[in-house]
């Protein structure tokens, strides 16, 4: 009975997945030449457009010193936080279970 | 049902022509003037104080509050280091805050957003330091308050679960960018034509990257949220998310 409903959770979840997994995947097809950059240096081009004079008055303390090394980070960041999310679903589904049988 | 269809398509195909290669982030280190900085860590200061006190006083509902407090952080730094394309072709990251205001009001994650920011100006030099008020402003004080009361009003409204949480989600995330063009263009007025002028090229830069992937966020909001109320549902009842019947 209750495994009907988390199957059926499941395949909502996926279809949910595969959506956000596309909608992430499709502009790499759909805009073939695109740089696909986020970074400071165009922010700065917008901004001196409008200002030319406007000089940053103060710069980050510490810069990854390459683009490995913030990759790393970012990547260590994402796992962080995915990997609690990990840990906390399986805590409350494991204490779900146990609930239940205690239960029968 | 076919009429929405269509309307997706409008906006995806509108989407797709927009000629521009633009950036949306944070606001970078040092490019808010003095002035601003000060201003915007004022205006967010008090909402991280109350915050403060709004976690404390949740807490103490019971240890598994805390818990899925931890989660809903985990959730907005989690998200928050995904750059991902967009159709713009340029990169831009969710900020994973409508989860946690949602799930504990529009203040906690005040608190919980400034951490994040703080992390990534410091050790990635995303974001910074001087605009961290702003950047807080933005993300945490905004982005929440909308989430929790699209939440709200969509939950009045009667509206089905997962069709409240996905609008304010996503709401929530696309007024953040939303406010950091404001932000913008109060501190670079266009010579010309003034704050307007300046705010729709900002608009332009930031928001409209920020679309899909709003809709990434608001989508992978349900995804988490329909976890939480097959495996946490006495949590979401505690947090008056859910009501006992449901």
């Amino acid at each position: 009975m209750d495994n009907k409903k988390d199957n059926k959770m499941l395949k909502k979840n996926l279809i949910l997945a595969l959506i956000v997994i596309l909608l992430a995947v499709a502009p790499l097809f759909l805009r073939k030449n695109a740089e696909f950059g986020g970074a400071d240096d165009k922010a700065k081009e917008a901004i001196s457009h409008i200002d030319t004079n406007y000089k940053p008055w103060f710069s980050p303390i510490w810069t990854p010193p390459s683009g490995e090394i913030a990759s790393l980070l970012f990547a260590l960041q994402a796992a962080i936080g995915a990997g609690f999310i990990g840990y906390y679903f399986g805590y409350a589904k494991g204490k779900k279970t146990i609930v239940k049988s205690e239960e029968i | 049902m076919k009429k929405k269809y269509q309307i997706a398509l409008g906006i995806f195909l509108a989407l797709l022509f927009m000629p521009k290669t633009t950036f949306a982030m944070h606001i970078m280190e040092g490019f808010l003037p003095p002035l601003w900085c000060i201003s915007w860590g004022a205006a967010s200061l008090p909402f991280i104080i109350v915050g403060m006190f709004s976690i404390k006083k949740k807490i103490e509902i019971n240890l598994r509050i805390k818990m899925l407090m931890a989660m809903a952080g985990a959730f907005t730094f989690a998200l928050s280091a995904l750059k991902i394309p967009s159709v713009t072709g340029s990169c831009s990251h969710p900020t994973g805050i409508g989860l946690g205001a949602i799930l504990f009001g529009p203040t906690v994650m005040c608190v919980i957003g400034v951490i994040v920011l703080i992390f990534q100006a410091l050790l990635l030099a995303h974001g910074g330091l001087t605009t961290l008020g702003a950047n807080t402003f933005s993300m945490s004080v905004v982005g929440g308050l909308v989430a929790y009361f699209t939440y709200k009003i969509l939950k009045k409204m009667k509206v089905s679960q997962s069709v409240a949480i996905f609008t304010a989600a996503a709401l929530g995330d696309i007024m953040t960018y939303v406010t950091t063009s404001f932000q913008l263009a109060l501190a670079f007025p266009d010579k010309t034509g003034g704050f307007i002028a300046s705010l729709m090229k900002f608009m332009g830069i930031f928001a409209v990257t920020q679309i899909p992937l709003a809709i990434s966020e608001g989508i992978l909001t349900v995804i988490v949220f329909n976890l939480l109320t097959a495996y946490s549902k006495e949590e979401l009842i505690d947090l008056k998310v859910l009501s006992e019947e449901a």
